[in-house]
């Protein structure tokens, strides 16, 4: 891993160095081993100490072109050769190569009878003739202390160590020396006297019933270096320390979306989704589906064609896939395509810095686009490891640009267990999920809680798991509040009903009206016929005067006549 | 490269004969006093069945590895198996005596 803070202003000074190739060690060690010279890696049983050499050997010769001697003075070269072929590394093609010589040197006490004076040439000599034999730049002396149980006189032992010590300085070869831990001192026999220029002390630590391997550069003359502990992993990938303290907060911000594979969340999100390279939590209690969101997160991503790790804590892989199938989620194919992979494990198997130090080379090896950690709940420990492990794991994610998407459990439906955690200041974005119990049934609802650098809807969502992905339901929104469920079913229905009620009311009274109009204008009518009748009485009547009238004219008239007064 | 000594009337074939190698590294006065010593010693108590091969480590180091010799003087005794070996510069005759596992042939149970 390139760490920004060792690349800065850090020339590779007058101390030349030889490369380990080891991940990580090199930036502990800035640059790697003095070139040229011994170094010291002591370790009690099971460190790896003998790993750490081999592989200095053999990437020597893969990646640097430089030839090596493994004198061994415990294992034999079979058993060697198949302890790092495991790790992936074929020893014997680089004998076959001549570019590794093994020698073995068997230390049998019980055999050796002493008889006056003796030095420990043939031992100078033996070394000798495998360095020119392959043209060695590097050797391994593993492990030299042996020789302190075969030999009686431990005067001359010692003044010859000092003299191969030296003499390895002559012929000019990194060597490294693996020495035993021992009490009160660096390695039993305290041969870190001799060896003093670099010293790496290897340990294995057991906290809680869990393993950790940890590295640590005791001494490094001539140079500075990395002086922590750092964690270090032993798989069959090889050997990874990781420079944790290294990162900063220098990663670079990008305010491109990330769909979140729910389009319902992504229309509540002001971007259409998370940004680029941000850490989002979706925290929520059991069975809220948060394996679920990251399932349609990572197929959304792979869809898109993008890479996606995701480490799984407490599902198989092959469980995953079956479950996500039921949500109507298809990971089997990405899986396949290599697309996405799964990195699956107990979290009781190691510690956290040892999980730590394997999503960091995981993430390091895949070049993911997007990384799902579910969940982190799953890891136990104190309290402040937890939180400097994730803020680790955010800033490697970070720094890479990598989405992460972390889930956690939550214990209740408060936050109270993710602000214990102090996660949260960790995440640009926190869905939370959870479930409202109401008229006997639960339902899931989810809001998002925070969002950095984004509008976000404030809206409680609830939301379904469907055989065809993540569904959020509209939202009811009424003076009763947001409803879910079925109470939201029937709250709709009511108002359905209210609506058809009111609708009927109105109806009727407008039929009323009708009928009321119809009667008024009924009465109307009749009034009015009344009134013609009337009317049309009075003209009779009109009529008949008149005629009387003029019958009576016509009478007086004719009267007139006849009493002579007329005419 | 070795320098092969026979000792005088030597006869593989014969019971309790000795087949003694002796590595030495360049002619230190350590590898001359070793090989001092063990003729003295021979001549003493094996007169007649014994070889001394003497091996300069410094001229043929490749059977430094072979042999499994890492100090030196180193004075391996090939025959009679089992092989033994005693280091140093042989100055201690009791011990080279029973670094050798060597009697005195009257003492030799049949």
């Amino acid at each position: 891993m390139t760490s920004k803070l060792f690349d800065k202003g850090h020339p590779i000074g007058p101390l030349p160095k030889s490369p380990t190739g080891i991940g990580g060690l090199d930036e502990v060690l800035l640059g790697g081993l003095p070139t040229g010279r011994p170094s010291l890696f002591c370790g009690s049983a099971g460190c790896g100490k003998t790993l750490f050499a081999m592989m200095f050997l053999a990437n020597g010769v893969t990646k640097y072109g430089e030839n090596g001697v493994f004198m061994s003075f415990e294992e034999g070269e079979s058993d060697l050769i198949a302890n790092v072929a495991s790790l992936g590394c074929d020893v014997e093609a680089m004998i076959a190569g001549g570019h590794m010589a093994i020698d073995q040197v068997r230390v049998e006490p019980a055999e050796i009878e002493e008889s006056g004076e003796y030095d420990l040439e043939a031992l100078f000599v033996r070394l000798g003739y495998a360095i020119d034999k392959v043209g060695a730049k590097r050797v391994v002396l593993d492990t030299i202390e042996t020789l302190f149980s075969g030999f009686t006189d431990q005067s001359v032992l010692r003044a010859e160590l000092r003299r191969l010590f030296s003499w390895l300085k002559t012929r000019g070869v990194t060597a490294i020396i693996t020495g035993e831990r021992g009490e009160g001192q660096l390695t039993r026999y305290g041969i870190e006297e001799y060896v003093s220029d670099c010293v790496v002390l290897l340990d294995n630590r057991v906290y809680d019933q869990v393993t950790t391997r940890r590295l640590r550069v005791v001494k490094y003359r001539g140079s500075a270096h990395g002086t922590n502990e750092y964690p270090f992993l032993i798989d069959d990938r090889g050997i990874s320390v990781l420079p944790i303290t290294s990162l900063g907060l220098e990663h670079k911000a990008v305010s491109e979306p990330v769909p979140t594979g729910v389009a319902g969340l992504d229309a509540m999100l002001g971007p259409g989704g998370f940004y680029r390279g941000s850490s989002i939590l979706i925290s929520g209690l059991a069975g809220t589906g948060k394996s679920t969101f990251s399932a349609s997160f990572v197929e959304a991503a792979c869809k898109r064609g993008q890479r996606c790790l995701y480490f799984a804590f407490e599902e198989s892989p092959e469980q995953i896939v079956r479950n996500m199938r039921s949500a109507g989620i298809e990971l089997g194919e990405h899986v396949k395509s290599g697309l996405l992979r799964f990195e699956a494990a107990r979290p009781s198997l190691f510690g956290l810095e040892m999980h730590l130090a394997r999503m960091n080379r995981d993430i390091e090896d895949f070049d993911p686009a997007a990384v799902v950690v579910d969940p982190i709940s799953a890891f136990r420990g104190v309290d402040f490891e937890i939180h400097a492990t994730l803020l680790r794991l955010a800033d490697i994610c970070k720094t890479r640009g990598a989405t992460a998407l972390f889930t956690s459990l939550s214990l209740a439906a408060d936050h109270a267990s993710e602000a214990d955690r102090g996660v949260s200041s960790l995440m640009d974005t926190w869905i939370s999920l959870t479930d409202v119990e109401a008229s006997g049934e639960r339902n899931r609802v989810l809001y998002v809680l925070k969002s950095r650098g984004m509008y976000h809807s404030n809206q409680v969502r609830e939301y379904r798991l469907t055989d065809h992905g993540i569904e959020l339901i509209e939202p009811y929104i009424g003076v009763e509040g947001v409803l879910t469920g079925s109470s939201r079913l029937a709250q709709e229905a009511r108002e359905r009903e209210e609506a058809q009620a009111r609708r009927g009311t109105t109806e009727s009274k407008r039929r009323d009206l009708e009928r009321k109009r119809l009667t008024l204008e009924r009465q109307i009518n009749e009034l009015r016929a009344e009134l013609d009748a009337e009317e049309h009485e009075v003209a009779l009547l009109v009529a008949e005067d008149e005629a009387r009238e003029t019958t009576f004219s016509a009478d007086r008239a004719a009267m007139a006549v006849k009493r002579g007064v007329a005419k | 490269m070795t320098d092969m000594e026979v000792g005088l009337g030597a006869d593989p074939a014969r019971e309790g004969y000795y087949n003694l190698r002796l590595y030495v590294a360049g002619q230190t006065p350590k590898s001359l006093a070793a090989i001092g010593n063990l003729k003295q010693i021979c001549e003493e108590h094996l007169a007649g069945r014994y070889t001394i091969e003497v091996v300069d480590l410094l001229v043929s180091p490749q059977l430094a590895a072979g042999d499994q010799i890492l100090a030196v003087p180193t004075l391996v005794r090939r025959l009679p198996p089992p092989i033994k070996r005693v280091i140093g510069n042989l100055s201690d005759t009791e011990r080279v005596l029973v670094g050798l596992d060597i009697r005195p042939i009257g003492d030799r149970p049949l």
